[in-house]
């Protein structure tokens, strides 16, 4: 098949998927999920087809595969969509397709599939198991299947499509339907529970919060059209295009490129959870655990920087390599913010999914720190690497949490929190896949040296910063990057090692193949992806490495020609931050016992009371926005100016009318024209009837004078008014 | 002669009307048997027309012009360009649709089914008129049913307040347009009430400058603009569900249509004089009814200012008299007309089990109308300007037009987007999820097939000129042309 055939067909079998599990196949659990799954397996393939063929393109940056049709006119000409797989779109097309394929599978067996229905299990709440009697007549507890089974393979298909969309668009038009439907199957699959309250409202959080990054994300599309009539990369990114707009002048002394570019990046911080608007990811994790892992670690979110990386000629316009846009040094100072501010409150979580949550929002804030330094290429691998390692951790923490799931079944404590790392402890003797690759995961996430992919990017992103002047974004993140490996030892000491906490706890066991073959695929790439990446001037390693990433991702955008020395300083920052957090995590760990208070929680103070909650920020954001809006609209505007002011007006008119009409009825109809000129007509008549009376004599005589007078007096004015 | 499709469009309600009136009050099965016949044959034939209208030829299609006052230069001259016959297409859904779910009315159908087709045949005449006493004539045919409407079929504790609102509304609404229409016959001094003449009449600066405020609000109040959209929410709340998807999902765009078609069309420059007051209402629409929206209580006054909200879309997109803000305008009526008629469809059908539509009352009915819920929360997803639904063809060309014409107020508008999709969700949730009241539990039934098939075709629409935006542009953009060609 032709290769831009094949692309355009990416997007298709998860969306087919969906119309075919909501429309036929919803009755059976297991026709729902071989169409699922099956979908996920045929868009793998495709990706990989599509993707391995891109690496036997020469050059291909200059030539990549594009296909596009007309969709919407408008203007002048057609607002055409298209496809285009370019170096960037290959690299993510190869992460997202591994990533959703994996996440399909575990999603089988994370929900149960071939366990008996549950006792009393509702559409809406997460199963509680079942009671199944075994051939001797003893009855054991026994996990039950998700009641709603079908539907989760549908709403993550829909998910799928989006994400495929975004990812092989050739225009900011069709990325941001790919864009949409994600956030809206967030919204639909974060609330997936949703007779739990909690479910419900996270997913209104997260599609509002996110909807607010959006609408600045249309106004940016809406200028970069009129400013340039298209949404096309090949277009707009164009050298003449980004210099008309480098040229023009927007607002608060941004360029046009500039602000367009500041425009989208809002979408972006919505969509990627940064700082302001991050509140939503942490709620977001009242989803399933495959939805964190898909959603909230390797693709939705990873659309928001895949969004800003594709649109850094834009932000970047100007650039001369050394000193930032304003819109670079904003995206800057806000990824690496969000970077040490999200790791902070990772630090004092109990959560095992919430530690991810705000690691994830951490490290997204790694990403566009790179984006805003310049660092193009190593913006990309981190994003790739994070995808992969993270949903490894994701699914190993749904792999923990069902686990404990297990070990409530058996002990029957229904109130134990599954999902609270105080609880857990020495699982490693228990689900030791789980554990190895879990292990992996957080060490590609602390960066731990050599051997895992995220120390290759982490290390990437501090010698840019490094090697450009960045130091005070190079600071923040090594700072970031030491409370990370800190807060990940920490996780797994707790979850993992040590001695089991409860008796849950202890009979906790390993999981089926679907969930646990995902885990070891995701972790060979947790520590394989690093090895395209290894830069060349790296001691000893970089000789042997061709650093095929850089090349190959590189030729995507014009980068400016800079040149940089390699320095010791970043590469022993980067050893020394992540061996020193992770030593100091399993130090401070390692013999804590159930119970005891958290040694952060003793060191801190009360400081600890503002990272445990969240700095207050959900607090704050009902007092600043949510409320004065309630107010706004239920106050001023419903009830002091729609029904008072308004309608106060109109029914000001309503007596009034009455009023004039009372007034014309009683001071004139009534006295003037009934009294006087009605009634008063009759009685005229009737008055001169008596008053004429006396004439009436019955003589014809009289009659006769009369009538002849009558007539010559007419007679004479006839006369005197015709013939004069 | 050619079949005069028109003519038989606009006659068959009224004709379908007067045959169901002179049946036996007591066949109802039999009247909405002739109903749901009348109804489905103007929709064949307004889909019909909508795929005969020749786009690469544009302008004025299926003529007819016959004289009938001539001594006033009045003509019955009908015919319809890429803007109109969308909106006949329209009609004819909303009508069949409106029928389907009237199906349950048990309390003099006759009468009402009389009435509504009555009020269909003013529709249709209005969005094919050529001529503009015509255009007046088929106007008042289509308000004045609306207070009979409301007030004998309406919910029993605002009916009598309502349809008096709503017709002292309308009718000083169209007096004062009037008005302004008798100014411009005697202007153009071509002694002529047809459209096509008065717009090649040239009127003079300082004379539409004048009177285009007086014809534009006139027309533009049954589009509820603000201050004047009191009448709508109030109006909606009361009707009956059939009468409120007719005037929400077409009467308001009545309004908006002729506000377009004699004010704006024949009156340019009047309309690039005025046009940062219509900007600014228009605008205030938008945020205002969004706000308000978010705090009802009342399902259907949720929807009623949704309507007030989106509206001010479609008005601000005519304001910003360029041709991205004009196809969307054009889009959105379509849209908002089918997505506002399945949002009060929904509605009805929940509340003729309920009786009752305080949100807070209601919970949980996907368990019990899965498919009511399904069609509901596309209809949410048009009317957030979702991507792939047919309100995101509207929206993002409006708000493109919108952002070269007037950038702040681009930005001030676009937050309804957010408030939208707040009181959407917020419905969503409260209605269709979560715990269903135990008063209803147990007592509560699917909708019947013929109800899904409403809520199925609007549905289908929604989504299809969402997917395929070019099954409408192009015939709207070459109505377009034409108004862009006046504005010079």
């Amino acid at each position: 098949m032709a290769t831009n055939t094949l692309i355009w067909l990416l997007p298709l079998p998860p969306l087919l998927a969906f119309f075919i599990i909501v429309l036929f196949t919803n009755k059976s659990n297991k026709l729902s999920h071989i169409v699922g799954v099956g979908a996920a397996a045929l868009s793998w393939a495709g990706a990989m087809v599509v993707f391995f063929r891109s690496l036997g393109v020469e050059h291909f940056g200059e030539h990549p595969f594009t296909d596009s049709i007309p969709w919407l006119p408008l203007g002048d000409g057609w607002l055409e969509i298209g496809v285009r797989i370019d170096p960037l779109s290959a690299a993510t097309l190869f992460f997202v397709a591994w990533t959703i394929f994996m996440i399909f599978l575990y999603s089988v067996g994370y929900h149960n599939f071939g366990q008996p229905k549950g006792d009393h299990d509702k559409q809406g709440l997460p199963p509680h198991g079942a009671t199944v009697e075994n051939e001797h007549g003893h009855k054991h507890s026994v996990p039950s299947v998700e009641p709603m089974y079908a539907r989760f393979f549908a709403f993550i298909g829909l998910f799928a499509a989006g994400m495929y969309t975004l990812v092989i668009s050739d225009n900011l038009l069709t990325l941001f339907v790919g864009w949409e439907i994600m956030g809206l199957c967030s919204y639909l699959l974060i609330g997936f529970w949703f007779a739990k309250k909690s479910a419900r409202n996270a997913g209104i959080k997260a599609f509002m919060t996110t909807r607010i990054g959006d609408v600045f994300m249309l106004l940016g599309l809406a200028f970069l059209y009129s400013a340039t009539g298209s949404l096309r990369y090949e277009v707009i990114f164009s050298h003449e295009v980004l210099h008309a707009l480098e040229s023009t002048p927007a607002f608060w002394g941004l360029s046009a490129a500039g602000a367009i570019g500041l425009l989208l990046f809002i979408g972006a911080v919505g969509k990627s959870a940064q700082w302001p608007l991050h509140v939503w990811l942490p709620d977001a994790m009242e989803g399933p655990t495959p939805v964190s892992a898909m959603i909230h670690a390797a693709t939705m979110v990873s659309a928001g920087v895949y969004m800003t990386i594709r649109i850094f000629p834009l932000i970047s316009a100007g650039w001369d390599g050394y000193t930032l846009t304003p819109t670079m040094s904003i995206i800057a100072f806000i990824g690496a913010f969000t970077a040490l501010f999200a790791a902070t409150i990772a630090v004092a979580q109990n959560d095992v999914k919430g530690v991810l949550a705000y690691s994830t929002i951490s490290q997204l804030g790694y990403m566009m720190a790179a984006i805003g330094v310049g660092a193009y290429v190593a913006a990309v691998f981190h994003l790739i690497t994070h995808a992969f390692f993270k949903a490894l951790l994701f699914l190993g923490s749904g792999s923990v949490i069902h686990g404990m799931e297990h070990g409530v079944l058996h002990t029957g404590n229904h109130d134990l929190d599954p999902q609270d790392m105080r609880n857990m402890g020495g699982l490693y003797k228990k689900m030791p896949i789980t554990f190895w690759t879990f292990l992996i995961g957080g060490f590609a996430l602390s960066g731990f040296p050599i051997v895992t992919a995220g120390f290759w990017s982490k290390d990437e992103i501090f010698a840019d910063a490094f090697a450009h002047g960045h130091t005070t974004v190079f600071i923040v993140l090594a700072l970031a990057a030491f409370l990370t490996a800190f807060y990940t030892m920490r996780q797994i000491t707790m979850t993992f090692l040590g001695d089991a906490k409860t008796p849950e706890a202890e009979h906790a066991s390993e999981n089926t193949w679907t969930m646990t073959t995902p885990l070891v695929v995701l972790a060979f790439f947790a520590l394989a992806y690093g090895w395209v990446g290894i830069p060349e001037n790296f001691p000893i390693l970089g000789s042997f490495s061709s650093n095929w990433f850089h090349h190959f991702v590189a030729h995507t955008v014009h980068l400016p020609e800079t040149h940089a020395e390699f320095s010791w300083i970043p590469l022993i920052t980067s050893l020394t931050v992540a061996l020193g957090g992770l030593a100091f995590g399993w130090l401070t760990y390692r013999k804590q016992k159930a119970g005891a208070v958290d040694p952060v929680k003793k060191w801190m103070g009360p400081l600890y009371h503002w990272i445990e909650n969240k700095y207050y920020f959900d607090e704050a954001y009902d007092f600043l926005f949510v409320n004065p809006a309630r107010w706004f609209s239920e106050i001023f505007t419903y009830k002091w100016m729609d029904r008072g002011l308004i309608d106060g007006i109109l029914h000001i008119f309503g007596p009034i009318a009455y009023w004039i009409g009372h007034l014309f009825r009683e001071r004139f109809d009534l006295p003037v024209v009934n009294r006087l000129i009605g009634d008063g007509s009759a009685d005229l008549v009737h008055k001169a009837g008596e008053k004429l009376r006396f004439v009436e004599t019955g003589r014809i005589q009289q009659y006769m004078i009369a009538a002849m007078s009558v007539f010559l007096i007419i007679a004479a004015v006839l006369y005197y008014v015709i013939l004069i | 002669m050619a079949f005069p499709i028109l003519s038989v469009i606009v006659f068959t309600p009224i004709i379908a009307g007067m045959i169901i009136l002179m049946m036996p009050g007591e066949r109802k099965t039999e009247i909405r048997m002739v109903a749901l016949a009348a109804a489905a044959f103007d929709l064949i034939l307004s889909v019909w027309l909508y795929f005969a209208y020749d786009i690469t030829a544009a302008g004025y299609q299926f003529q007819e012009m016959h004289s009938w006052l001539p001594s006033f230069g009045i003509g019955y001259h009908l015919g319809v360009d890429g803007i109109s016959t969308p909106l006949i297409l329209l009609t004819g859904v909303v009508m069949f649709t409106g029928v389907i779910v009237s199906q349950s009315i048990s309390d003099r159908p006759r009468e009402f089914f009389a009435f509504l087709f009555i009020l269909a045949t003013g529709v249709f005449g209005v969005f094919a008129s050529l001529d503009l006493f015509l255009l007046f004539f088929f106007y008042e045919i289509a308000v004045f049913p609306m207070y009979l409407l409301i007030s004998i079929w309406g919910w029993v504790k605002t009916r009598e307040y309502a349809a008096m609102k709503l017709t002292l509304y309308l009718f000083i609404g169209s007096v004062i347009a009037l008005i302004g229409a008798l100014a411009m016959y005697w202007a153009s001094g071509a002694h002529s009430f047809d459209l096509l003449v008065l717009e090649k009449a040239h009127f003079s600066t300082a004379f539409q400058n004048t009177w285009f405020m007086p014809v534009f609000m006139g027309f533009a109040i049954l589009g509820a603009i603000f201050p004047f959209h009191n009448w709508s929410p109030d109006g909606h709340v009361a009707a009956p569900t059939a009468v409120s998807m007719f005037h929400a999902g077409v009467l308001m765009k009545l309004g908006a249509f002729a506000a377009l078609r004699v004010g704006i069309m024949l009156m340019p420059q009047g309309a690039i004089y005025w046009k940062w007051v219509i900007l600014g209402l228009a605008a205030v629409n938008i945020v205002y009814g969004a706000f308000i929206a978010m705090v009802q209580t009342d399902l259907k006054y949720v929807i009623g200012f949704s309507s007030v909200s989106h509206m001010g879309l479609v008005m601000i997109g005519f304001a910003t008299l360029t041709r991205s803000g004009l196809i969307g305008s054009t889009v959105q009526m379509f849209s908002h007309g089918i997505m506002t008629a399945l949002f009060f469809a929904s509605v009805g059908m929940i509340y003729n089990q309920t009786h009752t539509r305080e949100i807070s009352r209601l919970g949980g009915f996907v368990k019990v109308m899965p498919f009511t819920a399904i069609a509901f929360i596309i209809g949410a997803l048009v009317s957030m300007g979702m991507p792939g639904f047919s309100g995101f063809v509207a929206e993002f060309p409006i708000f493109m037009g919108l952002w070269q014409t007037a950038p702040i107020i681009a930005i001030l508008s676009v937050i309804s987007i957010i408030v939208t999709a707040a009181y959407m969700l917020l419905v969503i949730r409260r209605v269709f999820f979560g715990e269903m009241p135990e008063e209803f539990a147990g007592r509560m039934n699917d909708v019947s097939v013929m109800d899904k098939v409403a809520l199925g075709l609007i549905s289908i629409l929604m989504v299809g000129i969402g997917l395929f935006p070019s099954l409408m542009v192009p015939m709207v953009s070459s109505g377009v042309d034409h108004i862009l060609a006046l504005l010079g």
